[in-house]
């Protein structure tokens, strides 16, 4: 049964009065909304949801936030929400479902990553971390390194791939875990980024054990499991909604206006083409956004991450020249481990060079580029001349 | 949503089911009576124009008077239709003079007192008649209007305008004379053909000397009409330049597929394959600004001037910029005479030059924006 508009603000004026917010503790009211299906409704009843059209969980926030209800602070838990939630609604047993996606949604058990490797960026698929079944005990034990691991030091559970037949070509022999961070053998050390800080992590991983039962999908299946979570980390990178001069371009606009001694014809020419670009992005987005909601999702999505990396780089390059002498300072460069990732935050300099990463993270834009020229445009693959040899043959 | 120093109208971006039919029928009539080959054959006439298209496309679909009031003898649709019909025009460079009749001429008339009005917009809703606006097609929204044309005195014309588009298959001439807004029967001027770098759009010096003209409109409502006509005139271009811009991403991709060298398709060379995704991204953005503008004039949003200024500013470059790709990508039949890209980079630059610049409008940006210059 489908739920309508109208049946969600029942559930949710059903729940309000059940759960008063302003009388409820935080956690109590967030397993309540999990339970009356109101967490995302369109995972199925009994795991948060109620079956019913994704376009329809606006009209539940919307509901929510007029009330005062607290939420489940999604910036917190983008990993687990984003990637690690979607891939184990198709994935995982019914047991898994059960117990792991409702602490997961209340932000009790918060996930991280462990995909990209020192050796293995772009080509995820050749990554070299060995999972080996202990079949006495049931365990698997997982030695290796991965890298870029946001939230690994806060996490209690990861999304891990490993690699579990070097003798199958690499995309044929690769497993997927759940992998508890509190685990033995398990050792997270803050990665340094050109900022100063340390937003990321590497997670070394020795003889660690997990039980066959946190293994996600069949045994040799799990790049067809990571390409689940790997979709959704796009649409998530690419769905954001800014208001007009939103984003990198506000800081820029800001000191323009305010501080006239700055501005020189030059500048004057490359602000406007990035401002007027940076709405052009804007409504490419909303376009976008509105497609989805009209069920008609067009292929825009694998672009929007390609065209904000570019400008955000762009503009936050064009702040640093127009703040001039302040332009040749930064504001700290002690070590630090943010609790979020904000792209926007603090000054011109970390601007700058954090934007750096939009172009790298989450797929580098050379590889958006090949995937938006084969899957849009229809243009030829580019050779694969290791898509069928072993693993253990590719060179490295 | 946090708030910002500029906040924008909610706008429709999506094509409806009716504009998709819209787009199906002229497409479908493009596409037999109207293709390159044709395209190039008129415009080596000298005589681009097809008047048997135009009475199928105006009068037959009934294009020409989708911004025209049902009372007025139109549609009664709006902007938004109107953008898909450009959108199909300039994926097939076609040689019409809608964007001068339907829209900019349209929309000077719609602006006027109707009762002195009426009779000639009800020609041009019909498309029985063509009107051409006597001002350069580099006019601009927001520029100063040019005094070209006096009035001698009781509608007694003289004067010239350079530049004018389509004035080679108007019936009646729009005038701006210091006295107001005057109609002129196109055989009442001289009319000088000029060789234009866009073989699909022709241009003329338009000439008077002593015509006599009717009367429409005071000089100020006369002035506001054709600045409020440069402005739809500029927002609905970008649809043009969007499906210029289309038509040169859909052929050169699906060139590059079927062209061999080294033994393998040119499209699989990843130089080739970067450019022609970069220019996808391109033309998916053009498509968002190119909606955002027809819907903003549909609706009558005073975001529109906004809006108009940021897609001429961004569709302009995505135009030419496809069409560049192109030729470039095409190899050598791509700088042929007898392939149509061409006429679609001809097309594409001349566009940019049209109703304003994107410095031009870049600079209304600035404005609307608040971000001036040094």
């Amino acid at each position: 049964m489908t739920a309508t508009a109208g049946e969600l603000r029942t559930r949710v004026a059903d729940l309000l009065a059940a759960h008063p917010p302003a009388g409820t503790p935080r956690t109590d009211f967030l397993r309540a909304r999990f339970d009356a299906g109101l967490a995302w409704v369109h995972y199925p009843e009994g795991l948060g949801g109620l079956g019913a059209p994704r376009s329809l969980q606006v009209v539940v926030d919307a509901e929510l936030e007029a009330a005062g209800a607290p939420d489940n602070d999604p910036r917190r838990i983008g990993i687990g929400l984003g990637m690690a939630a979607p891939t184990l609604l198709a994935y995982g047993t019914e047991e898994q479902k059960r117990r792991f996606l409702r602490p997961l949604w209340m932000g009790e058990e918060v996930w991280c990553q462990l995909f990209s490797e020192p050796g293995a960026g772009s080509d995820l698929a050749a990554l070299g971390t060995r999972a080996v079944l202990d079949e006495a005990a049931g365990e698997w034990v997982v030695d290796g390194q991965k890298v870029w691991t946001s939230s690994a030091h806060t996490a209690r559970w990861a999304i891990l791939i490993a690699r579990t037949d070097p003798a199958l070509p690499k995309h044929r022999g690769i497993t997927y875990f759940l992998c508890d961070m509190h685990a033995p053998g398990v050792e997270v050390r803050p990665l340094r980024q050109i900022t100063g800080e340390a937003e990321f992590n590497e997670v070394f991983l020795t003889g660690v054990r997990i039980p066959d039962a946190h293994r996600l999908g069949p045994v040799g299946e799990g790049w067809a499991v990571a390409r689940t979570t790997l979709m959704n980390e796009r649409v998530s990178i690419g769905g954001m909604r800014i208001p007009r001069e939103g984003g990198m371009i506000a800081p820029v606009a800001s000191a323009w206006r305010e501080r006239p001694a700055l501005r020189t014809h030059a500048l004057h020419q490359r602000l406007l083409e990035l401002w007027v670009e940076a709405e052009v992005a804007r409504l490419t987005g909303e376009r976008l956004r509105q497609q989805l909601v009209a069920g008609q999702p067009g292929p825009e999505g694998s672009g929007m991450k390609l065209t904000f990396a570019r400008l955000n780089q762009e503009i936050s390059g064009l702040e640093v020249e127009l703040l001039g002498e302040e332009g040749l300072l930064y504001e700290d460069w002690t070590m630090s481990r943010p609790e979020h990732v904000d792209f926007t935050g603090r000054d011109a300099g970390y601007r700058y060079l954090r934007a750096k990463g939009n172009s790298i993270e989450g797929g580098t834009s050379e590889i958006l580029l090949n995937i938006v020229a084969e899957r849009v445009l229809g243009l030829p693959a580019e050779p694969r001349d290791d898509k069928d040899l072993a693993w253990k043959d590719l060179a490295r | 949503m946090t708030d910002s120093p500029l906040p924008s109208a909610p706008l429709d971006l999506l094509y409806s089911e009716t504009e998709e039919e819209l787009r199906a029928a002229v497409r479908s009539l493009l596409a037999d009576r109207c293709d390159a080959a044709t395209v190039l054959a008129r415009a080596e006439s000298g005589r681009p124009h097809d008047p048997a298209l135009w009475d199928t496309l105006a009068t037959g679909i009934g294009a020409a008077g989708l911004l025209v009031p049902e009372k007025l003898g139109g549609q009664g649709a709006s902007h938004r239709e109107a953008a898909v019909v450009l959108e199909e025009l300039g994926r097939a460079v076609a040689p019409l003079p809608y964007l001068t009749s339907s829209v900019l001429a349209t929309e000077i008339l719609l602006a006027c007192d109707t009762a002195d009005v009426a009779p000639l917009l009800r020609e041009l809703a019909s498309g029985r008649q063509v009107c051409a606006p006597a001002v350069p097609l580099t006019l601009a929204p927001g520029a100063p209007l040019p005094a070209l044309i006096r009035d001698g005195g009781g509608g007694v014309l003289t004067g010239t305008a350079t530049s004018v588009a389509d004035a080679a298959a108007a019936d009646v001439l729009l005038v701006l004379a210091d006295t107001g807004l005057y109609a002129v029967p196109a055989a009442s001027a001289e009319l000088t053909p000029l060789v234009p770098l866009d073989l699909t759009r022709p241009l003329a010096r338009v000439t008077l000397d002593a015509a006599a003209g009717t009367r429409l409109a005071d000089p100020v409502t006369a002035r506001a009409a054709v600045a409020g006509a440069l402005l739809s005139g500029a927002g609905l271009l970008a649809s043009e330049q969007l499906g210029i811009a289309e038509w040169c991403l859909t052929q050169t991709v699906g060139y590059v597929r079927g062209r061999h060298q080294f033994n393998r398709p040119v499209g699989s060379f990843q130089a080739l394959k970067h450019r022609l995704a970069r220019l996808w991204l391109d033309v998916a953005s053009a498509r968002a600004a190119a909606r955002a503008a027809a819907d903003a004039l549909a609706t009558g949003s005073p975001d529109a001037p906004l809006t108009v200024a940021v897609a001429q500013a961004y569709c302009s470059g995505v135009a030419v910029r496809a069409a560049e790709e192109c030729v470039q990508l095409h190899g050598g039949i791509g700088m042929t005479w007898e392939h149509p890209a061409h006429l679609y980079l001809k097309r594409a630059k001349a566009d940019s030059l049209a109703l304003g610049t994107a410095g031009h409008h870049r600079g209304l940006v600035a404005d609307f924006a608040e971000l001036p210059a040094p």
